[in-house]
């Protein structure tokens, strides 16, 4: 796969000039390296979700139900009824252009249908042809259209090229966020069977084994348990962690991403060493979960629906286990779930106490109602408050910077809490430059559930612009390390980064945060976290070395 | 057919169709006003009939698109956050950006109305020699709408003048800064300047001409617009043109012609004699725009205020927003959960609810279990 994708060279060589053909004339064309492979249909089956069957995208014959356009229509006006945004995004747009050179795609691919406008345009052509009397009378000069299936064709193709960041929506004169429409998109898509495998999978696994790499509770715990391991070879502390444990003080629960590859696993160290140096240190009862044991949410980027049945664990879990609140870990939309959606669909949430942080007494007022804490809010406060010990110059290796990533950067407005925890725990940090951080942040390139492996074009494409702000931090300060609070970034980012700009690594906030943490009881530090000599404290002799595992990963189960 | 000429024939019936057709229409349009005027009955048609309808399909086309949009449903609160959230006491938080309250809500709304704060953000992409991308600010497009839009708020401030008697102090005042700069030029042969230029009409002018050539040239621009873009900026073109044409060229006599307007909105329509045919064809146009204005994108004057990215609170996780049509789901429940996985959890003693039965009746239908997710790459 990774063969085929062009070179570096030649994929900065971007035209951003549209053709001199209407873009209605311009008919889709299904690239290798561009799309998604097609769901699995036992994975749209186990969630019940419509029209499973076997097809692929590069085939003429789409195998839809024969009834699809009719299925559309409908779909269609429901969701105008049921979606104030999705109406009025269809019926205001001015074409004024403001969003067209925002969309990380836009600018990765030159591509004029990842303008927002554009890709808005594929379904609001439609709209007018269905929807409003003046689009018929007019026709294509108004931009009206009937929905074919070559239309279904492009709906498909670059609704799956949108990773929802709603960064064209910060600079819309009325705010219209292409990630909500993109979100109608893909429910009316996946009315007839037409999502991506790299989305409905996690979804089926989710639902099943409550995480959306599959990961069954006895693989669960076997991986915390090998972390447990790493740690006390690299701190000499042997810590303890608590699973599905009833009456603790709080649930945590955090993307699976992070429990199960490289680098987000040393994030899930991160958390264990903090967890276990605030019960050794203040009492503290936090438990992890099996049954919810994924942050993140695929059924976002299914269905409104979709996202509410996967969602609905995190309170059942808290409700059984009987905490009082619950702490949520570093992860993007998983973060524009929990902060815009949670409490609106499995609310409300009386068996739960408002958050307070029982070591600083801090109640968390901004989550009175929904009663989920972003562990950045969290650990920023104990931070403040003095209470944990801190060793920055064990990062004094790392030169970071920060992304903030698309969710909680538009959907949640988290930038100083992440900044504050890095300035804390780093003596090396710089942001990278204004435009394209905090709201105007860029995306990974992988967001939205296409971070497969088939469409690494598209992601290297789509992360350029991310990409090339961190080279410039590099190349200014000598940034070595991008930091995020997000696990899609922390399997997206690494490719990116190897692709445009080798030099750098990427990290989650609580690594840095467990390699600055004086742990009670703990060895004189010679490596971070990741088993790597920290310059000037390496020890003389020959030290195992901390097994650099890669792709050996411990298999997810069976 | 030639591949050459039917190429061209392509070109022409795609992208360049949509200026040409709503240009012909408003020409089409203008013939229609200036020659109908010249026709003594149809004076009455233009000057009375038209405006009429054309008014009462503007409010009742307005009402009904806001009250369909009012109609639809807010199940989710999902304003986009602009700046930093309001989190702990510490933390400074970006009140109009992000904002709490209701109080906040107005003022980012305000912003957004009446200074267009989303396009002042606005930036322009360039990939440059070497693979740097630069964002520069870019604020013509700002500029330019804002001064479209002013412009176009203050000739409408102006025109009350026709319809209020006596002409209200408000007026007079726009009126007199409208008029603040003063030109006169005066040869026998042209004279300009009396009466007293109004800025806000060349502004208008200029504005819309920018509005349009922008479409033209702007290739990004011109490639997503549609004939829907363009018939409004050709339509308040002819609007502006015919106003300032009739002020300082043809000189329309203003008495007629209040006393054309004030018939109309005290409901005793009257066609004074005297009135030029291009006060018609302005009449004409602004009838047009104001039929045409509910069926169409210039909603957005109604549309801005529902937007609800920007007209929510972001404390979403602090109260409870309630979804109207919230539905209850098919879920998995912890119980189906640890029926299948009880054993394995046991083994590896992970706490469970019910303890597993002597015999296990193991093996659920394996063939419906998705495959575990591989890891990419």
């Amino acid at each position: 796969m990774a063969d085929e994708t062009p070179k570096p060279e030649e994929l900065i060589r971007i035209d951003h000039a549209p053709p001199k053909t209407d873009w209605m004339e311009v008919p889709v064309n299904i690239r290798k390296g561009m799309y998604c492979y097609a769901s699995n249909p036992k994975s749209v089956e186990y969630v019940g979700l419509p029209h499973a069957r076997e097809w692929n995208p590069l085939d003429d014959d789409w195998k839809l139900p024969e009834n699809w356009q009719e299925i559309l229509h409908e779909g269609f006006k429901e969701r105008l009824e049921k979606f104030r945004s999705f109406k009025v995004f269809m019926d205001i747009c001015v074409r004024c252009g403001a969003c067209a050179d925002k969309c990380h795609y836009f600018i990765g691919t030159g591509d004029p249908k990842n303008m927002p406008v554009l890709r808005a345009e594929l379904l609001r052509s439609v709209y007018r042809n269905d929807f409003t009397r003046m689009g018929k009378i007019l026709g294509k000069a108004n931009g009206a259209r009937p929905l074919t299936v070559d239309v279904l064709k492009e709906w498909w193709y670059y609704l799956f090229q949108c990773s929802e960041c709603r960064r064209c929506s910060v600079f819309c004169p009325y705010g219209i966020d292409t990630a909500e429409i993109t979100m109608m998109g893909r429910e009316l898509l996946n009315l007839i069977g037409l999502n991506i495998d790299w989305i409905a999978t996690p979804v089926a696994n989710c639902y099943r084994t409550g995480n959306h790499l599959g990961i069954q509770p006895h693989a669960f715990k076997d991986m915390l348990d090998f972390f447990v391991e790493d740690i006390e070879e690299i701190t000499g502390v042997q810590l303890d962690y608590n699973l599905n444990k009833k009456g603790a003080d709080i649930l945590f629960i955090t993307p699976s991403g992070d429990v199960f590859a490289d680098p987000g696993t040393y994030t899930a160290m991160g958390y264990l060493m903090l967890f276990h140096y605030l019960k050794e240190k203040y009492g503290l009862d936090v438990t992890w979960s099996t049954y919810g044991s994924e942050g993140g949410n695929f059924g976002f980027f299914t269905s409104h629906e979709t996202m509410k049945r996967l969602n609905s664990k995190m309170y059942a879990e808290a409700k059984r286990l009987g905490v009082k609140w619950i702490l949520g870990g570093e992860c993007g939309h998983m973060w524009r779930v929990i902060n815009q959606y949670m409490d609106t669909m499995n609310g409300p949430t009386d068996f739960l106490e408002e958050p307070v942080s029982p070591i600083t007494g801090t109640k968390f007022e901004n989550a009175r109602s929904n009663k989920m804490v972003h562990i950045a809010e969290f650990t920023a406060d104990l931070i403040k408050h003095g209470k944990l010990e801190l060793d920055p110059s064990r990062n004094d290796h790392l030169k970071v910077t920060f992304h903030d990533s698309c969710n909680p950067a538009r959907g949640m407005g988290i930038f100083e809490e992440p900044r504050y925890i890095i300035n804390n725990v780093c003596n090396h940090f710089y942001d990278m430059p204004a435009n394209t951080i905090r709201e105007n942040t860029f995306c990974c390139g992988s967001g939205a559930g296409l971070n497969a492996g088939e469409d690494m074009e598209l992601r290297m494409a789509g992360g350029l612009p991310r990409a090339n702000a961190v080279k410039y931090v590099h190349e200014k300060h000598g940034v070595n390390m991008l930091a995020c609070i997000c696990a899609i970034d922390r399997a997206a980012l690494p490719p990116l980064m190897e692709y445009w700009v080798p030099e750098v690594d990427v990290t989650g906030l609580h690594e840095l945060v467990a390699n600055a943490l004086i742990m009670p009881g703990e060895n004189e530090r010679t490596t971070d976290l990741r088993g790597e000599d920290i310059p000037g404290r390496e020890v003389v002799e020959e030290v195992e070395e901390g097994e650099s595992e890669g792709e050996s990963e411990e298999q997810a189960d069976e | 057919m030639k591949p050459a000429a039917r190429d061209l024939r392509v070109r022409c019936s795609s992208m360049n169709l949509r200026y040409i057709i709503p240009l012909i229409a408003v020409i089409v349009l203008f013939l229609i006003a200036y020659l109908g005027a010249q026709v003594s009955g149809l004076q009455y048609v233009f000057g009375v009939v038209i405006p009429y309808l054309a008014l009462i399909t503007f409010v009742l086309g307005f009402a009904y698109r806001v009250i369909g949009w009012s109609r639809s449903a807010v199940p989710f609160k999902i304003p986009t956050t602009g700046g930093q959230q309001k989190s702990l006491p510490w933390v400074e938080h970006s009140k109009f950006d992000c904002p709490v309250n209701t109080w906040q809500v107005v003022v980012r709304m305000a912003l957004e109305i009446l200074t267009f704060r989303s396009l002042f953000r606005n930036t322009r992409m360039k990939l440059k020699e070497g693979g740097r991308i630069s964002y520069q600010l870019e604020l013509f497009l700002w500029a330019g709408a804002l001064a479209f839009h002013y412009a176009f708020l203050v000739v409408l401030i102006r025109h009350l003048r026709f319809f209020i008697e006596p002409v209200p102090f408000v007026v007079q005042l726009v009126e007199n800064v409208d008029s603040f700069f003063r030109m006169e030029i005066i040869y026998p042969v042209f004279k300009f300047g009396l009466p007293g230029v109004f800025i806000s009409g060349f502004l208008l002018l200029a504005a819309v001409s920018y509005l349009f050539l922008r479409r033209l040239f702007v290739r990004q621009v011109k490639y997503i617009s549609i004939a829907s873009d363009y018939f409004p900026l050709f339509l308040i073109f002819g609007i502006a043109f015919s106003g300032i044409f009739m002020r300082y060229v043809t000189k329309v006599d203003v008495t007629a012609v209040k006393e054309l307007t004030m018939g109309l909105i005290t409901f005793q329509p009257t066609i004074p004699a005297g009135v030029d045919a291009v006060f018609f064809v302005h009449i004409f146009f602004v009838s047009v725009l104001l039929a045409y204005f509910p069926f169409s994108k210039l909603m957005h004057l109604g549309g801005v205020f529902l937007s609800p990215t920007r007209n929510m609170t972001t404390d979403t996780r602090a109260r409870r927003h309630i979804n109207p049509w919230n539905y209850p789901v098919p879920v998995h429940t912890y119980d189906e959960y640890e029926d299948e996985f009880r054993e394995k959890m046991v083994e590896v003693g992970i706490a469970v609810e019910k303890m597993p039965e002597p015999a296990p009746a193991e093996a659920p239908a394996s063939d419906s279990e998705p495959e575990p997710e591989e890891e990419k790459e």
